[in-house]
């Protein structure tokens, strides 16, 4: 299993042609506490780069984007009842939803843990 | 302006707010950093909105001001002098309260109204028993400062303290921590003020806030702002919070936001503010704007201020549309999660038809209709210092 990190914070695992995707804990470190977050419905198509989930903090709704294109297959249903997962554990327990990937050729694109580390450090 | 003479005094060296820069520095700034603040820009000021560490973050520090005591830096704001010969007279041709009435050591919540009866700012008048104390918003200020000198007789002068700091302690415990380090405030009820004295440097010391608890308004020289924050920090009992929440705050406890629950385009009446409409002053008027608002005050207001209870978790924020079926009847004016409830509320300007507490409407959320019900406010009850019960 490989992870890419995005520069707007979203991480995705990729095994096979599968992929979970979340917010990195950089993101809602930023982002303080959040108490709601709104996941795309089963058997929506994403696009990369597009409108994927809304995650609410107390202070602001901020976009979550798909880091890659793809089919929705599950959310996260315990974020339903505990969006404060997205605190507590982002890069596990939080993530957000998962898809079908379409096109692995997208992948190339996005930075591995070492380059986001990085990236990160120069914000 | 009336007259070429009649300037605005400045304490100290403040520039003229043509001469100012993109941003004005606050004298607790590197107290702020040092002690974790996530800087943020507001009213022209790098502010923190809330600070990291154990004790940090919006609804931490929210809830650690509605059990325990918090310092918050509101030094932003504009805190202004009156004086001269009848100066509350001279007040009240601008403001609808009852200004001659204050009796030293008492304040009162006033609006600045324009002529059409909008709402210039929101400000709270203190008689300190020999002149006037007028605290304003941040953000509006230099406009403040403009209107007053341009209706004000030459006569009153009007000074603004940009020397002095403006610290808040509220919370539960504000009234036993700050009595500890300065006695005889403890004495102070909700609304009234006083000077004191701590470790040599004067202090004028208000009860009152903007956080629905009780606690105090501190005014300070910039100079020693710094050590009275590490002394109240010094304190178990007291934890810094920033403007998250603050503002998560305010609208728990019903009070309105200027520059979005308040503007020139609201007017008293729809804003549910008729407390600040002195009755004697309702009638006689005299005073900015009572042209405007009498046929208002007569016939009521086409749409109120209401707060909305949200189903479910989705908060719906400034701008959200309000509608009754598919009638749109109005607009969120600030919304945010309730940390102290645990759900969603919201407060917007809708068709006075529907305001009745109780209502069901809906709010508009990424086209999503979120059920949502008309409050009353104060969302969660305010816990002001009124004195020792007999």
């Amino acid at each position: 299993m490989s992870r890419y990190f995005t520069e707007e914070h979203e991480w995705i695992d990729v095994e096979g042609d599968t992929a979970t995707v979340g917010i990195t804990d950089y993101a809602q470190e930023q982002l303080g506490d959040i108490v709601f977050v709104e996941l795309p419905d089963v058997g929506t198509v994403v696009e990369q780069g597009g409108d994927a989930a809304v995650v609410e903090s107390v202070k602001a709704a901020s976009d979550v984007y798909a880091p890659i294109s793809g089919e929705v297959t599950e959310a996260n249903g315990a974020l339903e009842d505990d969006p404060a997962l997205v605190n507590t554990s982002p890069e596990e327990d939080g993530w957000f939803f998962k898809l079908t990937i379409s096109d692995k050729s997208e992948l190339e694109g996005l930075m591995n843990e070492k380059t986001y580390a990085v990236f990160v450090e120069g914000l | 302006m009336s007259d070429g003479n009649s300037c605005v005094n400045e304490d100290q060296s403040e520039t003229h707010p043509d001469d100012l820069p993109e941003q004005q520095v606050l004298p607790l700034d590197a107290w702020h950093r040092a002690h974790g603040g996530r800087m943020v820009e507001f009213a022209g000021y790098q502010m923190p909105i809330q600070y990291t560490g154990q004790y940090g973050g919006i609804v931490a520090e929210h809830e650690w001001t509605r059990n325990h005591a918090s310092l918050f830096d509101v030094s932003h704001m504009g805190q202004l002098v009156l004086e001269g010969e009848n100066a509350a007279g001279a007040l009240e041709a601008l403001v609808p309260g009852d200004v001659s009435a204050l009796k030293p050591g008492r304040m009162r919540y006033s609006l600045l109204l324009d002529e059409n009866g909008g709402i210039l700012d929101d400000l709270i008048i203190t008689n300190t028993g020999e002149r006037l104390a007028l605290v304003v918003n941040g953000a509006v200020k230099w406009d403040d400062i403009a209107h007053l000198r341009e209706h004000l007789p030459d006569e009153i002068t009007l000074t603004h303290q940009a020397d002095l700091a403006l610290l808040a302690l509220q919370g539960p415990e504000a009234g036993a921590v700050l009595e500890g380090l300065v006695p005889g405030t403890g004495a102070l009820i909700f609304m009234t003020a006083a000077a004191f004295e701590w470790n040599g440097t004067p202090l004028w010391v208000s009860r009152a806030g903007y956080t629905g608890e009780d606690g105090f308004e501190i005014s300070i020289v910039a100079d020693m702002a710094e050590a009275l924050a590490d002394a109240l920090v010094a304190d178990d009992r007291v934890q810094p919070a920033g403007l998250g929440a603050r503002d998560s705050l305010r609208l728990e406890a019903g009070l309105p936001l200027y520059g979005h629950d308040l503007d020139p385009e609201t007017d008293p009446v729809s804003a549910g503010l008729m407390f600040a409409l002195s009755k004697s002053r309702r009638e006689t008027g005299g005073w900015m704007g009572h042209a405007a608002i009498a046929p208002i005050l007569a016939s009521g207001a086409a749409n109120r201020r209401v707060g909305l209870m949200v189903e479910g978790r989705m908060p719906a924020r400034e701008g959200a549309l309000v509608f009754a079926g598919d009638r749109e009847i109005g607009r969120v004016t600030s919304g945010g999660f309730s940390p102290t409830l645990g759900y969603p509320i919201a407060m917007a300007y809708i068709n006075a038809d529907h305001a009745a507490d109780g209502t069901r409407l809906q709010i508009e959320v990424r086209s999503k209709r979120l059920d949502a019900l008309v409050a009353p406010m104060p969302f969660v009850p305010h816990r002001y210092y009124r004195g020792d019960p007999r």
